[in-house]
């Protein structure tokens, strides 16, 4: 496929570092459009703040870079307005689950037909390695230098409990499962969920001597278990793996479906 | 002979007047959150909307509605939010980055006692610094303030028109007096309403700027998902609209946002004046202050002084220059609002502080009297 | 002779993570001085990993059968 037929090449090479795998991720959704032939003009990305959150300014679609944590509180509106618009935010773990976990849980309670793409990479890169929501305990960050004491938050269980319609996380690695999970988020008509972790080796693997990309991206080729085997494993197994596969895959009306519902008692109503 | 009723005659609230005024100005889009004393906006639009094609959302909070109403006005649609005091500090982010962006969009705020939870069912007027520089940085807004039920109605229409024509955000700046007050009011034929819609592009998608600068101040706006594949952020942008530290294009974009407000302040700002031709006493109000001061202004001049009011119908951009014109005769000046002197400030600089001005402030939640006005005109 | 695929490294792009050189399943690249070296083309079996990998869009893999088509 041409990656180049959907990027704002002349604002290339983007401003990820070396090592990071964000660049990674935008290859997998360019993918999956690709195959699933949606049109450029058809695609809205919508972004918070960060550095997942720069992807927009790459691809040649209808892009809006919000305020942080807001994208998924704009692209409800958007889609509102534009229901035939196929929307996709990108987010980090802080943006979608720190300053903007209210809209996350909200926008995965009512439904709302958008897929939400997280780059999880445990840190606030873009500011210089502060803590995050998914941070582990213990880790270092720039304002967790004795040790980050808060535990995190499973981003994909979280979305799950809210009610999303669709939720799995894959790595960075495992590209195949990537696009598999990002084609079915995208296919499904209500809010869908992929959480990818994402190596940030300058903010974050640095700091904690976890290597550069390659041996950050080497821990999650070893390191991570599919959900079903998880299952059958000890919470002492399952310390420091990465659980895969995909959470939730249910079919519920979706916030649109229900409003159209509102619509014709209102007209039966006022008849 | 059985009177024919006038099927224009309403009983309504400011609050409703707010709700009707936005269907009549072609909003179609509404996201909120349940804040007293604006609620009733909310209500009435997630009961009409439903009928008349619109779409009706209840957010999770003031933020999210906000980043809602935005991401509507980029697809096309007219929206607006409605909230008060608390919900209206939450909203600031993103309107500065509606006014960054040059989103068009309403917002209300019915004012209530702060700072903080304060006063939730009772009516100040202390929101007017925070409606003109609630946001951070440099940057436009227009500013209304309605005093009567029939006026809220036309200034939501008007909102939404000087909103599309200058592609920015507009807020409505009520309060719980006018919000609540219910009056027999007539509306205006549908017909007879002016309606303005964003300049669209004429240019073709690989041609179009949507920051373009040219000799209006005033790009066009495509909707996303029409063909024009452009990017929105609230980063200081070039014309194209992606990020640049260019200080040059900066200082362009930033000169224009703000150009707005300056080159066609005459076009934006309104006031009412009633008795100022011969007066000797200038009382300056607005909302639902300026209803005391009106009746306070006649019973002066039943008593022999020449009160005059000027009512500032808009409030941001400041009415310098109508209060210029007429306080040089004047003896002093009184100005009257339920805050501790936020327009009197502005009064004080217009007028270089040539005449002394005399405060009639009130912040207990309780309205200014016309005999509180009255003692401060003829002491 | 063995048909190989047409390997394009845009070094304009390219922040030499070395991604390519340590997870291509066969070995065909080493590390250069700045760039990343097609050492071993013969030995790629065009399963496309290392474009896939690639965050930087860098990596151009053409399989052999295409590489062919568009020399002819």
């Amino acid at each position: 496929m041409d990656y180049l037929y959907y990027l704002r090449e002349e604002k290339m090479p983007h401003i990820w570092c070396d090592g990071c795998g964000h660049g990674i991720i935008l290859k997998s959704i360019l993918r999956v459009i690709d195959k699933l032939g949606w049109e450029k003009d058809d695609i809205a990305m919508v972004s918070g703040i960060g550095c997942s959150s720069r992807t927009p300014g790459y691809v040649d679609f209808n892009t809006l870079h919000t305020t942080h944590g807001r994208a998924i509180a704009f692209a409800t509106g958007l889609k509102i307005v534009k229901p035939n618009l196929h929307i996709i935010i990108v987010s980090g773990d802080g943006d979608a689950t720190a300053i903007g976990g209210n809209h996350f849980i909200h926008a995965a309670r009512r439904n709302t037909d958008l897929t939400v793409i997280i780059y999880n990479n445990y840190i606030y890169g873009m500011t210089g390695g502060q803590a995050s929501p998914t941070t582990p305990i213990g880790k270092k960050a720039s304002t967790a230098p004795y040790g980050n004491p808060d535990a995190p938050f499973d981003i994909s269980r979280l979305a799950q409990a809210a009610g999303a319609a669709y939720v799995a996380r894959s790595t960075v690695y495992h590209v195949g499962k990537t696009d598999r999970y990002i084609e079915q988020a995208f296919l499904k008509r209500g809010f869908s969920v992929v959480e990818i972790m994402t190596p940030c080796p300058t903010s974050y693997g640095r700091r904690n001597k976890e290597g550069n990309g390659v041996d950050m991206i080497m821990f999650q080729k070893k390191n991570s278990v599919g959900i079903e085997r998880a299952q059958k494993m000890s919470e002492e197994e399952l310390q420091g793996k990465i659980i895969t596969g995909v959470f939730v895959d249910k079919e519920q009306n979706n916030y649109l479906q229900r409003y159209k519902e509102v619509i014709d008692k209102a007209k039966q109503i006022n008849q | 002979m059985e009177k024919k009723p006038n099927p224009n005659v309403r009983m309504w609230q400011g609050n409703v007047a707010c709700a009707e005024g936005a269907i009549a100005a072609g909003c179609r889009f509404f996201a909120g959150y349940p804040i007293t004393p604006s609620s009733e906006i909310a209500e009435v639009l997630a009961l009409r909307f439903p009928v008349v094609g619109g779409h009706f959302i209840q957010m999770e909070d003031e933020i999210a509605a906000m980043g809602a109403v935005i991401g509507g006005s980029l697809g096309g649609a007219k929206t607006m939010t409605a909230t008060s005091g608390p919900g209206f500090s939450l909203k600031q982010e993103n309107i500065g980055f509606a006014a960054m962006a040059e989103v068009p969009c309403v917002i209300v705020n019915v004012q209530r006692g702060g700072p903080s939870t304060g006063l939730p069912t009772h009516a100040a007027q202390s929101d007017v610094m925070q409606a003109r520089w609630g946001t951070h940085g440099d940057h436009p807004i227009i500013v209304l303030s309605p005093s009567s039920v029939r006026e809220t109605y036309d200034l939501t229409v008007r909102a939404f028109n000087l909103a599309e024509k200058y592609r920015m955000p507009v807020i409505l700046l009520s309060d719980e007096i006018i919000g609540h007050l219910t009056e027999k009011i007539e509306i205006p034929d549908p017909s007879t309403i002016e309606i303005i819609d964003r300049k669209k592009p004429i240019d073709t998608p690989e041609n179009y700027l949507p920051y373009k600068m040219d000799d209006s101040d005033i790009p066009a706006m495509a909707n996303f998902g029409e063909g024009y594949r452009y990017h929105v952020t609230g980063l200081a942008h070039d014309e194209t609209g992606f990020p640049t530290n260019d200080p040059e294009k900066i200082r362009a974009q930033m000169l224009r946002l703000n150009r707005k407000i300056q080159r066609f302040r005459d076009d934006i700002v309104e006031v009412e004046t009633f008795n100022t031709d011969d007066m000797d006493v200038l009382v300056i109000s607005f909302g639902s202050t300026a209803r005391s001061v009106k009746r306070a202004v006649i019973n002066a001049r039943e008593k022999g002084v020449k009160a005059g009011l000027l009512r500032l119908k808009t409030i941001w951009p400041f009415p310098d220059k109508e209060i210029e014109a007429l306080y040089k005769p004047v003896r002093k000046i009184v100005v009257a609002e339920m805050n501790l002197g936020q327009i009197a400030h502005e009064v004080e600089w217009a007028t270089r502080r040539e005449k002394p001005v005399v405060r009639v402030n009130k912040i207990d939640g309780e309205p200014i009297t016309p005999i509180e006005i009255y003692e401060a005109i003829i002491s | 002779m063995k048909k190989i695929s047409k390997i394009t490294i845009n070094e304009k792009w390219c922040k030499s993570c070395e991604i390519c050189v340590y997870f291509c399943p066969k070995s065909v690249y080493d590390m250069g001085r700045f760039y990343p070296v097609i050492a071993r083309p013969e030995d790629c079996i065009a399963c496309k990993l290392c474009e896939k990998l690639c965050p930087d869009f860098a990596i151009t893999v053409t399989p052999p059968d295409i590489a062919e088509s568009i020399k002819k």
